[in-house]
């Protein structure tokens, strides 16, 4: 078997999570462009059902490997068992979602399989006169956009940032190939164990989900401002989110970060309130459909990046956005 | 527990984006004019990480970087805040190494330095972003690799560490010596102590050469690289403002609600 364009799949509840049909929808643009097959490696536990799906959404030949489902598994284990597929199905080119698991057990599958490794990526294409693979990646706190291409022979793992596709959509009518894949690892490739996984519960809507974020800045000086913030995001159906500056001051947990280091927003209106626009910040929020800036400094660097923007104190703006908007909603 | 620390010498992260300025034609990021480079802010918190360690259980850091001998600065930071020791790892043939050189390069002096319990990486360096470094140094060396830890407690032969995850944390059990990534959530670094500042700037800090720990000049430098640049350029503002006139602040809120229920933003 030679696969040319793998896709490592995560299943979620049975099913093919988000984030794996958004690569779907890159790796099948890739696919196409090259005239080649779309593979995809699932790992679980009766998982015959998110296998179909996955035909569905675009995959040509989908291999399904009997492990444990990946909320449970140690990193470990699936390096093994992603490393021994490859080795079966010799693909050149490697997707995984920039998740937990997808950014743990990628670069070191480029060690063990001595292939280039881009981690983060927003943009995959194809050079049209080289057929050479383009991997785009934000470097430098988001400053800068790096365009890499591996050297020719050199089998490439890429992550991809979540939501920097659009999830495939599902076509029953798709045809393509199941089979079962047989892979043996030794279980002592799993050096320690995972004592414990704890998934925190989120209160209210999850940033990440959120179709309005109202963000707040350092600019907010301290808790109480928030109590404005929130009322404009429940009336707008959305959320609350943070620069690091209310972290590293106290006001909110760092759980509620956006950007480099925090959680990556793709909202339809995200409203930054007393935010400078730093990249670091910026790269976690860039791609929200319509962003909205108020800050007091008609200087600030937000104010580049936005496509609405009011020059004032937001607790003077505030209060009279928030009653138009009641009033424009009744 | 005796511990080394990978640290990286960055330019600043925190430049202000009109003096961030790239060559297209080097593919390369310029130094800002007059802006020092810094330690890399993740293996700060690394060597953070490390020191409280140190607090606890005793022992002894080492720090370690791959650069040009200016990078000595990283070092003595590392050494100011509470750190034993230190290197430079320097040599032409490093030169433009891609992450599985820079890898190869430390795991050598790793080896060279020896009886060690815990390596410690950054989540990523703040130039390239790639965040692949320590898990490639861990396969070099056939170590156990746990990414992002947030806390460690030592446990009989074995570590206990909590790591960071998207929605939550979890807790592995991992025999040493192991490597381990460090995530940014530990919190802010301590500063340097007047001791310390003292230490490092009285430490003399050794330069290694690839010779000096037995680098295979085939795995590391430009010719080996397994990608190269086909671009950099600055993210662009793909966006053009219109700012909302109004007298007031308050007339300014009242017509961004109209401007946004117009947009059929809600
Ligand atoms: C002039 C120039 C040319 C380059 N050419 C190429 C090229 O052709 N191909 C290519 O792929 N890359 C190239 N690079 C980028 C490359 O050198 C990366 O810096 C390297 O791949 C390491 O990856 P990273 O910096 O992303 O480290 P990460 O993987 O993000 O680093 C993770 C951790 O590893 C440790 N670490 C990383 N680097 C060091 C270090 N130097 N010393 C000590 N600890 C360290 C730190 O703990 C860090 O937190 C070039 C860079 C420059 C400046
Ligand atoms: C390696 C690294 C990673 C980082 N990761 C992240 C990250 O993930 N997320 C992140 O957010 N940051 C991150 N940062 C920090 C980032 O560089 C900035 O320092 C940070 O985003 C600044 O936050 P801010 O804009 O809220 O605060 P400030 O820089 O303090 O700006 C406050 C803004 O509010 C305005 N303002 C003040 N008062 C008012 C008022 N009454 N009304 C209206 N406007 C007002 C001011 O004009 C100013 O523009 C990182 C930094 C580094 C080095």
């Amino acid at each position: 078997m030679s696969e040319k364009i793998l896709i490592f799949g995560e299943v979620a509840e049975g099913k093919v999570a988000t984030v794996t049909k958004e690569i779907l929808t890159a790796g099948r643009e890739l696919a196409n462009q090259m005239g080649e097959p779309l593979s995809v490696l699932l790992i679980g536990e009766n998982i015959e059902g998110a296998a179909k799906d996955a035909v569905s959404l675009g995959g040509d030949n989908v291999y399904v490997v009997n492990g444990p489902p990946i909320a449970k598994a140690h990193p470990d284990l699936y390096l093994a068992i992603v490393a021994e597929a490859c080795k079966q199905l010799t693909p050149s080119i490697i997707l995984f979602s920039h998740t937990d698991m997808g950014r743990e057990i990628a670069p070191r599958l480029a060690a063990r399989l001595k292939a280039s490794v881009t981690m983060d990526c927003i943009k995959l294409s194809i050079e049209p006169n080289s057929g050479a693979l383009l991997l785009s990646k934000p470097v430098y706190g988001g400053n800068a956009i790096a365009v890499w291409t591996s050297k020719p022979g050199t089998a490439q793992i890429a992550t991809v940032r979540p939501r920097s596709a659009a999830p495939a959509e599902s076509d029953p009518s798709r045809q393509g190939k199941i089979a079962p894949l047989t892979v043996s690892v030794d279980p002592s490739c799993v050096k320690g164990e995972v004592l414990e996984t704890v998934v925190e519960e989120v209160q209210g809507i999850r940033l990440e989900d959120a179709k309005v974020v109202v963000a707040g800045g350092g600019g907010i000086g301290g808790v109480e401002g928030f109590t404005l913030l929130e009322g404009l995001a429940a009336l707008l159906g959305g959320t609350v989110g943070v620069t690091r500056v209310p972290c590293d001051e106290g006001w909110k947990p760092l759980s509620m970060e956006i950007g480099q280091t925090g959680r990556i927003v793709s909202p339809n209106l995200y409203i930054a309130v007393g935010v400078s626009g730093a990249p670091q910040h910026m790269t976690g929020c860039s791609s929200s459909k319509l962003l909205v800036a108020i800050n007091r400094d008609p200087d600030a660097n937000i104010f580049r990046e936005a496509d609405l923007g009011v020059v004032g104190d937001y607790k003077k703006v505030l209060p009279s956005l928030i009653e138009r908007c009641k009033s424009l909603k009744m | 527990m005796n511990m080394i620390v990978c640290v990286k010498q960055v330019p600043d992260p925190e430049v202000p984006p009109a003096k961030f300025r790239i060559d297209a034609k080097t593919k390369q990021v310029m130094p800002p004019e007059g802006i020092p480079p810094v330690i890399n802010p993740f293996d700060e918190r690394a060597l953070e990480l490390a020191l409280r360690l140190k607090d606890a259980y005793g022992g002894k850091i080492t720090v370690l970087t791959m650069g040009s001998a200016k990078s000595e600065s990283v070092v003595k930071r590392g050494i100011s805040m509470g750190a034993d020791d230190g290197f430079v790892l320097s040599d032409p043939s490093f030169q433009d190494s891609d992450s599985f050189g820079t890898a190869h390069i430390l795991a050598a002096a790793i080896q060279k330095i020896g009886n060690y319990d815990l390596i410690l990486c950054g989540r990523q360096a703040s130039d390239w972003d790639e965040g692949v470094v320590g898990s490639i140094i861990a396969e070099n060396l056939s170590l156990p690799f746990i990414a992002l830890a947030l806390a460690i407690e030592a446990a009989d032969k074995a570590l206990k560490v909590k790591r960071v995850t998207t929605d939550g944390y979890q807790v592995f059990s991992v025999p040493v010596p192991a490597m381990v990534t460090v995530c940014w959530d530990v919190g802010r670094p301590r500063l340097p102590s007047g001791s310390g500042v003292i230490m490092a700037a009285r430490k003399k800090i050794p330069v290694w050469s690839a010779a000096d720990i037995g680098v295979d000049a085939g795995q590391v430098g430009k010719g080996a690289a397994r990608k190269e640049a086909a671009e950099l350029s600055r993210r662009e503002w793909a966006r053009k403002c219109e700012i909302i006139q109004a007298e007031t602040p308050d007339e300014a809120g009242t017509k961004l609600a109209e401007k946004l229920r117009e947009v059929g933003a809600f």
